[in-house]
């Protein structure tokens, strides 16, 4: 039996079970990471082998005790490098973490860690999560397990990746603008990005934060009901954190979506989209229509507006949030400098990527004085307006069915060299993080080159559950498909 | 709008950035396709629509002010790049 090719709730079922021992698992895990890494580096670090076989016998002898028996227990999983992780290196991709070591674990961290789960190590990202393909981190390039020139998108890149190539069987991604639901379209995988508020924020390295959201990527619906239920919390040290934040999420895994009323926006399908992931998307509609859903096309709105609103405001954020990075109590510091503002400014120059700069001088300039009516305001006024068009939807539909992405994964090197092209494939998933709403993204075929087709459904705030029902109904007409490049390397 | 060099540098003092001559020319660039592309917003009449900063109602979360972490010092300062005497060492700011 190939252990890696299993979903982590089928690896924690054969622990139960004692058909495998955690550190079997755990063993399986590092070999198959050791294996792939040269070839995809899906992570920043890898956990010391000892520290994970060490941490998987404390586990299996909390299972013998009968101390540990939820279902993620003594199941390995990885962790985007924006997650802090107390004595593990948490560099968010950036050179200007590039040593830094938390001294605390962020909150689903340990929440995962409570459960059981063995965490392996710190995946490849987008330098703090600013990006759509993973090619603007400070230690390399992601490459796709579908096809090793193309990129696994971003900005959870590494997390996406390493599921698909089989490196770990889930893991946690995080979502500002699509950053969970774009990588898991791009590699063929699920990823689910959760209601603001759901998932404690404590310990996630700040991007933008009224749109972050932590969530999972993995192989399927069930695994990520599962990781959802177990991260969910309603924590103090997060002042947005939802108080009935926990639910029993995999109670929606129920394969009937009889009288499910599914609304398609006419707008998401109007120009640019490529015509194999509109066909994919569409024909996903047709199988949960054959099985009872109630099926229609309306007009959303508004979806022009969201790309512009989500750029101002997640810049505006950026730079505030990005501030506290001036080489002081932690991270990089010049080590040529005049005086105190000139080594703030020498570090961060030194230490940011040409994404996140761009997008910091961005931030500031809709923040200044005299342009922020024009901008800043303007594009929360806009995110209004994008919510009401989602609420009036939402009065009509249990749930909105639509792509992840108007393509499936571009070439390496395709986007860098125009941002504002990169910042157009974010139109499906960006009006999501305004809205708060939840979102989920499951693989619906393969285009004409062989790469995976996204198909996202959209709740409304809270109803994570109807999102979780239709995806699995839907997931239950198929099979998970294996990248086929995987076999034809003989991996 | 057009980004003059002036903008460029005043931004440049807000976001603590030191950007090359050559980083300047781009940024001048990236930031004026930027600006012209999210100008569409000003389609929209929103007049009398209020700025949402929150998706939903949150509201103020309060709690006792109680000491909850314990003295993690010697590993706060291990991240430092330089520290002196149980102190973060920043340059001289004043004589």
């Amino acid at each position: 039996m190939d252990i890696m090719s299993l979903t982590a709730v089928e690896i924690g079922k054969k622990i139960k079970n004692k058909e495998i021992s955690v550190v079997e698992a755990a063993s399986a895990c590092i070999d198959r990471i050791e294996k792939l890494e040269p070839d995809y580096n899906c992570f920043v670090t890898v956990v010391d082998k000892e520290v994970i076989l060490e941490n998987a016998k404390k586990i299996q002898a909390d299972i013998d005790s009968g101390k540990l028996t939820g279902p993620l227990a003594g199941v390995p999983i990885a962790i985007k490098d924006n997650m802090c992780t107390e004595g593990i290196l948490t560099t968010c991709s950036s050179k200007i973490l590039s040593n830094f070591v938390p001294t605390y674990t962020a909150e689903a961290v340990l929440k995962l860690k409570e459960a059981g789960a063995v965490i392996v190590g710190k995946t490849n990202m987008d330098e703090f999560a600013m990006g759509s393909t993973t090619e603007t981190s400070y230690y390399g390039i992601t490459k796709n397990p579908w096809d090793i020139n193309k990129v696994p998108g971003g900005s959870s890149g590494g997390s996406a990746a390493a599921v698909a190539a089989e490196e770990v069987p889930a893991a946690l991604g995080s979502d500002t603008g699509g950053s969970i639901r774009q990588p898991a379209s791009f590699c063929g995988v699920t990823g689910i990005k959760p209601t603001y508020g759901r998932v404690s924020r404590y310990g996630l390295i700040a991007y933008g934060s009224s749109l972050d959201q932590i969530g999972p990527i993995a192989k399927d619906v069930t695994d990520c009901a599962t990781i959802l239920e177990t991260i969910c919390t309603h924590d103090d040290k997060d002042s947005t954190s939802y108080d009935k934040a926990a639910d029993k999420f995999t109670e929606a895994l129920v394969d009937d979506v009889k009288g499910m009323k599914i609304g398609i926006p006419r707008d998401y399908f109007a120009e640019g989209i490529d015509e194999d992931v509109k066909n994919g998307v569409l024909e996903a509609a047709k199988v949960l229509e054959e099985k009872g859903a109630i099926v229609e096309e309306f007009d959303l709105g508004m979806v022009e507006y969201a790309i512009p609103a989500y750029y101002i405001i997640a810049s505006a954020e950026a730079s505030s949030n990005l501030e506290r990075f001036d080489g002081v109590k932690y991270g990089y510091r010049t080590s040529d400098f005049t005086d105190l503002h000139n080594m703030y400014k020498k570090s961060r120059s030194e230490g940011f990527g040409p994404e996140v700069k761009r997008r910091i001088m961005l931030g500031s300039f809709v923040l200044s004085s005299g342009y922020y009516d024009a901008y800043y305001v303007k594009a929360l006024k806009t995110k209004a307006l994008i919510k009401q068009a989602f609420d009036k939807a939402f009065e009509k539909y249990d749930v909105i069915l639509g792509p992840v992405a108007p393509t499936t994964a571009l070439g390496v090197g395709e986007s860098l060299s125009d941002p504002l092209k990169m910042y157009l494939g974010d139109i499906y998933t960006v009006s999501v993080n305004l809205a708060g709403l939840p979102g989920i993204s499951i693989p619906c075929g393969l285009d004409k080159n062989g790469m995976p087709i996204g198909l996202q459904l959209l709740g409304q705030t809270f109803d994570e559950k109807s999102i979780i029902r239709a995806a699995y109904a839907y997931e239950c007409t198929r099979s998970y498909e294996r990248p086929k490049q995987l076999s034809e390397r003989g991996l | 709008m057009t980004i003059t060099d002036e903008i460029i540098d005043y931004v440049g003092i807000l976001a603590k950035l030191e950007l090359s001559e050559d980083e300047k020319e781009q940024a001048k660039k990236d930031m004026s396709n930027m600006l012209e592309y999210v100008s569409k917003l000003d389609e929209l009449d929103t007049s009398n629509v209020e700025a949402m900063s929150h998706a939903f109602p949150v509201k103020n979360v309060f709690r006792e002010d109680v000491v909850t972490n314990g003295d993690d010092r010697e590993n706060l300062l291990a991240n430092a790049p330089e520290q002196k005497e149980g102190c973060y060492k920043v340059p001289k700011t004043f004589d």
